[in-house]
């Protein structure tokens, strides 16, 4: 974009200038090249040390019993590598989490574009912005001292006998106890760090990003597209459920993705709540340990350099890396796929 | 009111009465008295900005959709005030209205469903009794499409070329058995062959519908329709513009021997 | 809910009442139910927030002291503080601010002022998309390697340099999209107006398009910034302490932060632990919302200039 001055008027003022300015933003424009390359050099350099230990890992550990080993003991003397033991424990809060987050967000991304009205969209908007800001550490504490203790009492209420007069005794969970029959429903006991809690507030962490995300897909859904429906007698939540949220469809699911990518890489909140405790299996009530709470727990004890517990951890952040990664790339191939077909 | 003559009332499907549009503080269209006989054609001409598709969007009450308009005035619905002042005005169901007059949109819009489920939707959301196959394929047939699609009813409707997405949406705005549709400048996204094949239709559609058409194509009006009104628009004090009703005849008055100065010029191609 | 079909209606032939139901009344009920729900799921959300901001109010606002805010840890919770935390944190924002706003800034220049969507450009901003979706802990692997073992002299180990570089490849993703964005917002009209007038690339990013963006790129830092403060895991990984009884003597040193101070405190059993904990966590909060006022101060006086 520079313009060419003849050299014969004379005016060596304007040139010299023109080839120092020329100098200047060829210099700056690689500085902000070689700033450029810093990105890709964090990628490489993610990409290069999740291989290199955990290519040393493997060295160590037979990759089959990195799948198949049922338990998750790096640190003991009989040492187990079932890397299951702790996707299990992600699986356990992610799954919670969604199971949270898209109702919650996804209604209400349809609360504040189809119903709210500007007045309640100002305040509302910033408030969700207010929870996506609470850093992760801050919902921790909140799940291990606020809500396990809530949801104890809550459960031991449930389990409580309720005295029941005698031709009630058809229902389940029934028992007697001399001289009278009581209901008592044997809820299980939740222990203080649990997969539940954990999961629950790690929902409520990631609703936000659920919530914009499909708000966006829903808003950029034409108008004309709603006004067909209308038109043809249809009500406010008809339109919504049949038009506009298949409309929406794609942002929506990719929003869900990501949110499912989010929750699986998350990680104070699960080491805080979630507990310590490699377990495998599907019952949230139990502390569990992920795979981030495994790498917290490593790092902040005195493993040395190049020893295999040090490996370890390089090799579970692999996995997490490779699962997210996936994610991530299926919800953008997702868009992309399936957007031209709505619009 | 000058220049508007009405068939007798028992013939009229709607009724529109000193009718005025505002949007926010602005008048858009004033003073509008028109008549629409059923089983007839009647179309709305007029430069662009004069508020033919405003009165238009009036006769399903589709403006209830846009916050900042305002209806003044009576349209009347097979008898039946649709903008009923007072404590009726809050209890008033354009849902009912909507299924008996549909409509058919300027630019295609078909959902984002298959062929079928298009045309099925909206019989299905108004409690359709019957049989579901019958009736999508009577509508495919009274929109003229049912050749070119029976073979591919699960496809999704966004796969069709643009002038059959246009009868796709006539199929289904005629699948719930409006009694009027209303077609706001139903051809001016479609090329000239779509044009004509749509222009066809609306002929045989007029047995069974009542049709009110906004074009901007004084042709297609003078081609299609049995009454025509002409709108125009005039520029207020505060610097805008607002739309009014010039005249209201049968067609070949209008285009042969119009009473009224502007739309003599408007019809010779004098302006707009 | 009267509609029209309600009254009588003379002469024009109606759709056959037994063809069509449409149960009105009942799809209404519907409607609003599907209402409710998407009330109530809203504020189901902003409920849970009141809660935790509530619990957190209640539980810290009692041990908040000066004791508090000037002291070290201990093991006795009455005589504990977040001093060092204090530092370090502040050691690390300041270090992050000048690594990650050049580097930032400049990606950001780079790929939407300077690129002419080269491969090169492409391949940047797939990197940058990925690495936005990365947890943060991995981060925390890769500074582990790359800066406390192979720079590790340089870096002085589990050092504070080593956790705001850390730090600064997390958040440069949101840096270099703010800084886009930003740079997309000014309008073609003011570049042509520079270029008319002689000016080569950089003059007219460095006297026009820069200082229009300005506003926005400085919200997006500190957006960022806001981000990073919260930051634990990658921290931990790096190596981070958890017990800090000293203040860091400069970026070579040892080190910890607010959000671990109040991890290591809630991992402890004794409640007043866990309320001195609330109480760090205020503090946080506090200092989170005086920066995200900043960001949507700047925001709101940059969209009324323009």
């Amino acid at each position: 974009m520079s313009v060419e001055m003849s050299s014969e008027n004379g005016s060596s003022l304007w040139q010299a200038n023109y080839k120092r300015a020329k100098r200047l933003e060829n210099i700056i424009k690689f500085l902000c090249g070689i700033c450029a390359i810093i990105s890709i050099a964090t990628t490489a350099g993610i990409i290069g040390t999740l291989i290199f230990e955990t290519i040393e890992f493997f060295k160590e550990v037979p990759f089959w019993r990195f799948l198949t080993d049922t338990r998750w003991t790096p640190l003991f003397q009989s040492k187990q590598f079932g890397i299951f033991v702790l996707i299990s424990a992600t699986l356990r809060t992610s799954g919670i989490a969604i199971l949270v987050a898209v109702p919650l967000g996804l209604l209400s991304a349809i609360f504040l574009s189809e119903f709210a009205s500007l007045r309640v969209r100002k305040v509302l908007k910033p408030l969700l912005e207010i929870l996506a800001g609470i850093p992760s550490v801050v919902f921790g504490y909140f799940a291990l001292l606020t809500v396990t203790p809530v949801l104890q009492a809550f459960f031991d209420f449930i389990r409580t006998p309720v005295m029941i007069p005698p031709w009630l005794d058809f229902l389940p969970f029934t028992n007697y106890y001399e001289p009278d029959y009581f209901l008592e429903i044997p809820f299980p006991y939740l222990q203080g760090f649990n997969a539940l809690s954990a999961g629950l507030v790690l929902g409520i962490s990631i609703t936000p990003l659920v919530a914009s995300l499909s708000e966006d897909a829903i808003y950029s859904v034409p108008q004309d597209l709603r006004a067909g429906a209308y038109a043809l007698g249809a009500t406010q939540r008809e339109t919504i459920l049949a038009v506009v949220i298949p409309a929406a469809l794609s942002g929506i699911v990719a929003s869900v993705i990501l949110a499912i990518s989010r929750a699986v890489g998350e990680t104070m909140i699960v080491t805080l709540a979630a507990g310590q405790n490699p377990h495998l299996g599907l019952n949230p009530f139990v502390p569990v340990m992920t795979m981030t709470a495994y790498i917290v727990q490593v790092s902040l004890g005195d493993t040395a350099v190049g020893t295999l517990p040090y490996k370890t951890i390089f090799a579970v952040g692999m996995t997490l890396f490779l699962i997210t990664l996936v994610l991530n790339i299926f919800s953008f191939w997702f868009v992309r796929r399936f957007r031209e077909r709505y619009e | 009111m000058q220049g508007i003559s009405s068939p007798t009332k028992t013939d009229v499907a709607i009724s529109v009465e000193q009718l005025n549009v505002y949007y926010g503080s602005n008048l858009a269209v004033r003073d509008v008295y028109l008549d629409v006989p059923r089983h007839q054609i009647a179309a709305f001409i007029g430069p662009s900005g004069c508020g033919k598709s405003t009165v238009l969007r009036c006769l399903n009450r589709m403006n209830d959709l846009i916050a900042s308009a305002r209806v003044e005035g009576n349209i009347f619905f097979e008898g039946q005030n649709i903008y009923p002042a007072g404590e009726a005005a809050k209890k008033f169901d354009p849902v009912e209205l909507r299924r008996r007059v549909g409509m058919v949109f300027q630019k295609p819009n078909p959902f984002p469903k298959s062929i079928y489920e298009n045309v099925a939707w909206g019989a299905r959301i108004n409690g359709y009794k019957g049989n579901m196959d019958e009736l999508v394929e009577r509508s495919l047939r009274g929109a003229a499409i049912w050749d070119e699609v029976k073979d591919k009813l699960k496809q999704s409707g966004l796969s069709i070329s643009g002038g059959q997405q246009q009868r796709l949406c006539i199929a289904r705005a005629i699948a719930i058995e409006p009694e009027v549709i209303l077609m706001d400048e139903p051809c001016s996204a479609l090329d000239p062959i779509s044009t004509l094949k749509i222009e066809e239709l609306m002929s045989s559609l007029k047995e069974k519908f009542t049709i009110v058409i906004v074009t901007h194509n004084m042709q297609q009006a003078s081609r299609v329709s049995d009454r025509t009104a002409f709108f125009n628009a005039e520029a207020t004090d505060a610097g805008g513009k607002v739309g009014y009703l010039v005249e209201y005849d049968d067609t070949e008055v209008i285009f042969g021997n119009p009473k009224e100065k502007y739309t003599r010029d408007y019809v010779s191609g004098r302006f707009g | 809910m009267t509609g029209i079909s309600d009254t009588p209606i003379t002469g024009a032939p109606v759709a056959d009442a037994a063809k069509f139901v449409p149960q009105r009344r009942w799809r209404y009920r519907l409607d609003r139910a599907f209402q409710i729900a998407t009330i109530a799921a809203t504020a189901i959300a902003i409920l849970v927030l009141a809660w935790l901001l509530i619990d957190v109010l209640w539980n810290g606002l009692g041990s908040l002291s000066w004791t508090l805010l000037t002291s070290f840890p201990s093991r006795k919770p009455e005589e504990a503080g977040i001093l060092a935390a204090l530092a370090g944190t502040g050691w690390i924002m300041l270090l992050v601010a000048i690594f990650s706003f050049p580097i930032g800034v400049g990606s950001g220049l780079f790929l939407e002022e300077f690129s002419d969507d080269t491969w090169f450009a492409r391949f940047v901003e797939i990197n940058i998309s990925n690495l936005a979706g990365v947890p943060s802990i991995i981060y925390g692997l890769l500074g582990l390697t790359a800066f406390v073992i192979v720079l590790g002299d340089y870096t002085g180990g589990r050092s504070i340099l080593t956790g705001a570089l850390t730090l600064t490849l997390l958040i440069l993703p949101i840096i270099i999209v703010a800084t886009r964005e930003s740079l997309r917002a000014v309008p073609n009209s003011l570049r042509q107006a520079g270029y008319a007038l002689g000016g080569n690339r950089w003059q007219v990013i460095w006297n026009h398009t820069l200082p229009a963006s300005f506003p926005g790129i400085l919200t997006g830092v500190i957006l960022a910034l806001s981000r990073a403060i919260g930051e634990t895991a990658p921290l931990i990984t790096i190596g981070a302490l958890t017990f800090v009884p000293f203040l860091p003597d400069g970026p070579l040193s040892p080190f910890t932060v607010l959000p671990i101070q109040v991890y290591n405190w809630v991992s402890r059993p004794q409640k007043e632990f866990h309320d001195i904990a609330a109480a760090g966590i205020l503090v946080l909060l506090v200092v989170l919302l005086l920066m995200n006022s900043v960001a949507v101060l700047l925001r709101s006086r940059f969209q009324k200039d323009r």
